[in-house]
């Protein structure tokens, strides 16, 4: 059981985009820090338990020529071996700024390319696979950073080119060993899935096609893919072979947020039917298949859920947000 | 964002907005033949809506309106509604023309808020544009014109992937963020909150291709279904009985976008402010330069291709009154918070001269020239009529 805990106050309203909620927990002093977007810019803050906002920044979409005030499409914290880096997309381009957002320290412009008029340009999709960073664009193409230890030498080492509609979200996990190569799964608009294994050349696994539906969320969890979808249904694959091992008729709305508790096998579901529900991923000892348990459900009243994530590695605590609510929600289990 | 939701702004915000004026010029109007020349009549107002909506579905303007392009600010969209509303006879002074466009983006805001999918943004323009034919039936020559921008929304929207609905939606809300003003047939009809915010059901059917929740199917490696379990959801969904059409004619099914405003439900004349949160530092308002040159340049495009009947000539214009009396009207005109002025005379406040000219000259033409000073001007004794109804 969960217990809604003292929400977090914000100035600003989120946006109603996919994933628009991303938690970072800083250990030392019980800090838990929160990134989403409202339009044009991104509203950082961090919260101790009591939930009384500590720290609070603002950061802008960069502009360009053209559109005043480019409009901020996701944020997200990516944890690489030795540093943290926040990286924001926007209808110009890719921010990657230091933790905290003090510093930028590397950006790249979209390239409009031989893009139709009636195109929206775009990044989106964001995850850190090892040393490199991926991000997603409105082409389908996956870019991919390789980021040094320290400092700002960033350089686009790779693009895949796999996706023929604009990316949706892309997640990623540290390899789990030999029998475990897959480390990365991008989803895009009409649902298709790739696999990947991340290195120094990226290489596909596995495409697991979509149904025309959008796929605004996907998580990766040893070797099983969980992936959330506009028609509200939640489908689990295995990473290797593509094989669905589990389908959900999870929400009434489209779904805008999933994570994963890695050290529990806990999935958070965040919808537009203003529900939030969690699940138990567990592997039968017997087939070997992935099999799911209901555990909870949350009803957020009104309120469009356009991010949920998990404030902990064991899954005993989240957050949520919604469009047009001015509080990051929170839960923890008792 | 998407480069496609202007044209869907555009068309539900002005269905709305006939709605409302309809409405009124309904529960103002006085049989023709004991109306004195400065009072409203069932002939003078077929003469607004016609007007208004060949204003709006000027072939020349349309054109302009369905290129891919960004949205703007809703201030800059209400230049365009303040043009719109002024092509007629009709006069509107600054704070009923605000409380008009507030409860205009509030509808929509709602009616995008609760579609199904997002897809079903066209569902409610199609029920707007159905709305809309029915307003002028009387004349082909209009009807022919909504009719070619219904063909034209089927053309261009029928192919789009679900994916780029859902980033048409996206884009829609963020237009609408931070807009919360209550408005009382919402407050009365139970679908907004005290707080602004709107009532989000959990009963009821869910969208068609939609099942409803509450089971978890289990497959085994060659795909064969092995187990299924039943969990306890929280709402109380039944299955969608059919989808609405998305041709020229036919049953929407979807009610959303139809008009809620009749004799007997009028347009509420209260409108309260938004919730006190609005410490709100946007981008929009700390650099305001930059942000109207792009405005003007979009509206000088778009206002180009509006048509205004400029032989309105030496007939005074009759004055609409969105509130119950004219005290009411100017006091809110006084204490309208100041985050919530749509004055676009703001935007450009600044120093530089031309743009002030060029605006001047764009916005010159609906300017309320002839604004009758006189009392015997029409509208002043609609509200005596009002009281004694």
């Amino acid at each position: 059981m969960y217990r809604r805990e003292p929400p977090v106050s914000m100035r600003a309203w989120p946006a109603a985009l996919y994933n628009n909620l991303c938690v970072l927990s800083v250990p030392a002093p019980r800090l838990t820090q929160f990134a989403l977007v409202h339009g044009p810019n991104v509203q950082l803050l961090s919260a101790a338990s009591d939930g009384l906002p500590l720290f609070q920044r603002q950061l802008h979409a960069k502009e360009g020529a053209g559109l005043s005030f480019p409009l901020v499409t996701q944020a997200y914290w990516c944890v690489l071996p030795f540093r943290v880096l926040l990286v924001l997309t926007s209808q110009r381009g890719i921010q990657m700024y230091e933790s905290d957002g003090s510093v930028m320290v590397y950006w790249h412009a979209l390239d409009s390319g031989d893009a139709p008029p009636a195109q929206a340009l775009f990044a989106r999709g964001i995850a850190a696979s090892g040393h490199y960073i991926c991000v997603g664009t409105w082409s389908g193409r996956v870019l991919v950073f390789d980021v040094p230890a320290k400092g700002p030498n960033i350089v686009l080492s790779e693009e895949l080119d796999e996706h023929r509609v604009p990316i949706t979200d892309i997640a990623a996990e540290p390899a789990q060993g030999q029998d475990c190569v897959a480390d990365m799964v991008t989803a895009d608009d009409s649902g298709l899935l790739c696999v990947w294994k991340s290195g120094p050349e990226f290489k596909l696994l596995t495409r697991i096609s979509g149904f025309g539906t959008p796929c605004p969320s996907v998580r990766l969890w040893q070797g099983t893919v969980a992936a959330g979808y506009g028609d509200g249904q939640i489908r689990i694959f295995e990473a290797s072979s593509g094989a669905l091992h589990v389908q959900i008729n999870a929400h009434a709305r489209g779904i805008c947020a999933l994570d994963l508790a890695p050290e529990a096998g806990k999935l958070l579901s965040g919808a537009e039917d203003s529900f939030v529900h969690i699940w138990k991923l567990s592997r039968n000892p017997d087939s070997g298949c992935i099999e799911v348990e209901h555990c909870h459900a949350e009803c957020v009243t009104d309120t469009q859920v356009c991010g949920a994530r998990f404030c902990d590695p064991r899954g005993s605590s989240f957050a949520v947000t919604g469009y047009d609510l001015a509080e990051i929600l929170r839960y923890s289990c008792v | 964002m998407s480069v496609r939701s202007l044209p869907l702004l555009f068309l539900n915000l002005g269905g709305e907005m006939l709605y409302i004026l309809d409405q009124r010029l309904r529960a103002q109007n006085i049989p023709a033949d004991k109306a004195r020349k400065d009072e409203w009549t069932e002939v003078d107002r077929k003469r607004v809506m016609n007007d208004i909506i060949t204003t709006m579905f000027n072939k020349k303007f349309l054109e302009e309106l369905f290129k891919p392009q960004e949205l703007y600010s809703r201030k800059a969209l209400r230049a365009i509604y303040d043009r719109l509303a002024h092509c007629s006879i009709m006069r509107l002074n600054q704070a009923s023309m605000d409380k008009l466009y507030d409860l205009m983006t509030m509808a929509f805001k709602y009616q995008v808020l609760l579609c199904p999918r997002p897809k079903d943004v066209l569902l409610v323009t199609f029920n707007h544009l159905d709305s809309i034919k029915d307003f002028i039936r009387d004349s082909p020559a209009i009807m022919n014109q909504v009719d070619e921008t219904f063909r034209q929304v089927i053309e261009v929207y029928g192919c789009l992937s679900a994916g780029e609905f859902h980033l048409i939606r996206q884009t829609l809300l963020i237009f609408f963020q931070d807009m919360h003003i209550r408005v009382s047939i919402f407050l009365k009809d139970k679908i907004q909150n005290s707080n602004g915010r709107f009532v989000l059901p959990i009963s009821g059917p869910v969208p068609w291709g939609t099942e409803v929740p509450g089971l978890i199917r289990m497959f085994n490696d060659k795909g064969e279904e092995v187990k299924r379990v039943e969990f306890k959801h929280g709402g109380q969904y039944v299955r969608a009985q059919s989808e609405g059409s998305f041709d020229l004619y036919g049953d929407r099914v979807l009610t959303l976008g139809t008009n809620i405003y009749s004799v007997s439900r009028p347009v509420e004349t209260h409108v309260s402010g938004a919730s006190k949160n609005s410490a709100l530092n946007t981008k929009e308002s700390t650099a305001p330069n930059s942000l109207a040159k792009e405005e003007l340049n979009f509206l000088a495009r778009l206002m180009g291709g509006m048509e205004i009947n400029k032989n309105s000539g030496p007939e005074p214009g009759f004055r609409l009154n969105l509130f119950t009396t004219d005290e009411e009207e100017e006091h809110a005109a006084l204490t309208r918070p100041e985050e919530l002025s749509y004055q676009v005379i703001n935007i450009q406040a600044a120093q530089d001269q031309q743009r002030n000219e060029e605006l001047s000259r764009i916005m010159g033409e609906f300017e309320v020239h002839d604004q009758p000073q006189q009392s015997t001007s029409k509208g002043d004794d609609l509200l005596a009529m009002m009281d004694e109804l």
